[in-house]
């Protein structure tokens, strides 16, 4: 499908510009060749409807996380008892909860609280992964089977419960519940990570680098660190989505942030009670969590099949 | 649903050696593996901001007797000791005694697990027996509407919270509807009627003859298990899917295809009997995540399984019943994989 797209625009267009550039096929510069190649990797995308769409969710969290403020986040807080649960309005665009806060407000302000959560997993997980993944194919050896033996049981452990344990140990709270998901979710970084530099480490460009006096850090730094990044990358906006379930579930047993936050799990189960007369309270929230992970399920299978086609 | 993409994670197995010594190193990774989780759980033990001897005797206990408790406890010796102490225990079955039941967590646990089997089990079996056939059309037709639906319905699976869908499934089908029963495993009227012979529901009243429990016992697994299923369903019509589209590309199908065989015969004999070794092992991930996913599905319901009881005794800062809960689930988690390396290795010649 990518290469019709590209044949399409492979034709002669009536007038020169900087579409023709991009798509040279003798690039003239580094720089050029560069983003020539980002640019057909973005029409490739863009031939995929659900990736765009998938996109266009993303953007969104970011957006209204940016600019929550604006959009009346500070009414998150304000309880109002002679207002509750009151029904969806003109006033309360989603009604009102238990407490007469604004539904509306909690939501646009739980999007910071979701991307605060995912920010960090991604963080914590993409380097720890990277690191161990690439030293532990690069050294080969013992270092190899101690971390991968260590990789192999953390990924054979149920991952809610480990986080769950994990949680209730260390006292519940939004930092623990992210440290938790990040403890039970790099093993699968690492071996992808792992994967990829045994491709890489014979290789000739490798070679000159060692014959170079490069060291092992600087190797794996400059040169095989970025030939992962993309799979890497893959994978973690295909987590994201299961990041996210995590995070709402551990805040729906009321493991993850604590009230008063407005966190779309918690959210849910403080609506429990009243799901029978007052279902807005309940049911709102987790809408709003089911699209976001539908948003990065959707851009993570679309970057798959663009960035990574032999695994698609 | 973390465990999706497991299936294509899992190491490839070198073809050389004997196969005896291959399932010796099979064996070995599990012990490896369980050693693993039991140093996990332990540490998470060590790690709780509650004194285990204050919580014993109390914060106003004399010192001498402070001191005789943590040292009947092993507190005062190296960890790598208390480790080995904590670990025999284990082995033998001892998980520490509940606060809040004060009995053997693993009497607790023998009590609960067989309603989470039950609903587990349910739900994959639905999974199965639609998400097979679905993934196989989804194949045999790409691109067509069928298959626009499998991705639709994969999609809804991998992204929706289960204790929403719980929520609004309650919402709907119990308290709209009223189609199928409420939250819990039986009614009150009901509860007790059938000895219990397995623990399972449904089984002790057809055992017992007591065909209105049975029903009721349908009605309120109904609703649990068919959200379970779908969620098993999603993964599994996938996994086939993209299993039977990798056989169908493959020169034998088109061998039997010009051999004249029907286009029926070369997708469910050819094709299907290709993948059911991996397919197997796609039903047994499954499983496993439909075992963590009660969790939150059995706290929705009021599902009185492991689930609920894990989370109740968080609550309760009950964290022996917490731990041997984990370890439970995670012997499980350990039991399946292995079972699935093992089928590879006895079933599929090529893994030899």
């Amino acid at each position: 499908m990518p290469d019709e797209g590209e044949m399409s625009l492979a034709l002669p267009h009536p007038r020169p510009g900087w579409r023709d550039w991009l798509l040279a096929a003798v690039p003239r510069s580094r720089l050029q060749a560069r983003l020539g190649a980002s640019y057909a990797t973005w029409l490739a995308f863009c031939g995929n409807t659900l990736a765009l769409v998938g996109l266009a969710i993303v953007l969104l969290l970011v957006l209204t996380a940016a600019v929550s403020p604006l959009l009346g986040a500070d009414a998150a807080f304000a309880q109002d008892l002679t207002r509750r649960l009151l029904p969806p309005s003109a006033a309360h665009w989603f009604g009102t909860d238990d407490l007469g806060r604004d539904i509306f407000a909690r939501v646009v302000a739980g999007s910071r609280v979701t991307l605060f959560i995912i920010i960090l997993v991604a963080v914590i997980v993409g380097p720890l992964g990277l690191v161990i993944g690439t030293v532990s194919g690069y050294a080969g050896g013992i270092v190899d089977s101690v971390l991968m033996r260590i990789t192999d049981i953390f990924m054979a452990f149920p991952r809610l419960v480990l986080a769950l344990a994990l949680v209730a140990a260390l006292k519940p709270g939004i930092e623990n519940a992210i440290l938790a998901i990040a403890v039970t979710t790099w093993p699968p970084y690492a071996r992808i990570a792992r994967a990829e530099t045994i491709t890489l480490r014979r290789s000739e460009f490798i070679l000159a680098a060692q014959l170079q006096g490069a060291s092992m850090f600087r190797i794996l730094r400059r040169h095989i660190v970025p030939l992962c990044l993309s799979s890497v990358i893959v994978r973690l906006t295909l987590d994201m989505a299961g990041v996210i379930l995590t995070a709402a579930g551990l805040g729906f047993l009321g493991l993850g942030a604590q009230p008063p936050i407005p966190e779309w799990g918690a959210m849910v189960a403080s609506g429990r009670q009243f799901i029978i007369d007052q279902w807005w309270v309940a049911t709102i929230p987790g809408i709003a969590i089911f699209l976001v992970s539908l948003g990065f399920n959707l851009l993570g299978d679309g970057l798959r099949d663009v960035l990574d086609p032999k695994r698609g | 649903m973390t465990v999706l993409d497991a299936v294509a994670e899992k190491p490839a197995l070198g073809r050389d050696g004997r196969i005896w010594r291959r399932l010796g190193g099979l064996a070995g990774s599990v012990v490896l593996t369980f050693f693993g989780l039991t140093i996990v759980t332990f540490m998470i033990g060590r790690v709780i901001p509650i004194d285990p001897v204050v919580a014993i005797i109390g914060d106003r206990a004399p010192p001498q007797v402070y001191e005789r408790i943590r040292h009947e406890l092993a507190l005062d010796r190296p960890l790598a000791v208390q480790y080995e102490i904590y670990l025999g225990k284990v082995l033998h079955g001892d998980l520490g005694t509940s606060v809040i039941s004060a009995r053997p967590v693993l009497e607790d646990l023998a009590r609960v697990f067989p309603a989470t089997l039950e609903l587990a089990t349910t739900a994959t079996l639905l999974g199965v027996i639609l998400g097979v056939p679905l993934g196989v059309f989804a194949a045999a037709s790409q691109g067509r509407w069928i298959d626009h639906l499998v991705r639709v319905i994969g999609l809804v699976g991998y992204s929706v919270p289960v204790f929403w869908l719980g929520l609004v499934g309650l919402l709907v089908f119990y308290v709209q509807l009223g189609w199928v029963a409420g939250p819990g495993r039986l009614d009150v009227a009901f509860d007790g009627i059938a000895p219990e012979v397995t623990g399972i529901v449904l089984l002790d009243s057809l055992i017992a003859g007591e065909w209105d429990v049975f029903w009721n016992g349908v009605q309120h697994l109904m609703l649990p298990a068919s959200l379970l299923g779908y969620l098993s369903l999603a993964y599994i019509a996938r996994m086939t899917r993209s299993l039977m589209l990798d056989q169908l590309r493959q020169e034998y199908v088109t061998a039997a295809r010009v051999k004249g065989a029907s286009e029926a015969r070369v997708i469910w004999r050819h094709a299907l009997g290709n993948i059911l070794v991996p397919l197997i092992t796609v039903v047994a991930l499954s499983y496993a995540a439909l075992l963590e996913g009660t969790i939150l599905t059995e706290t929705v319901f009021a599902w009185p399984g492991i689930g609920l009881y894990i989370t109740q005794s968080l609550f309760n800062a009950d964290m022996n019943a917490v731990l041997g809960g984990t370890i439970l689930i995670g012997t499980v988690f350990i039991a399946l994989n292995l079972f699935t390396d093992m089928l590879y290795q006895l079933v599929d010649p090529r893994a030899r």
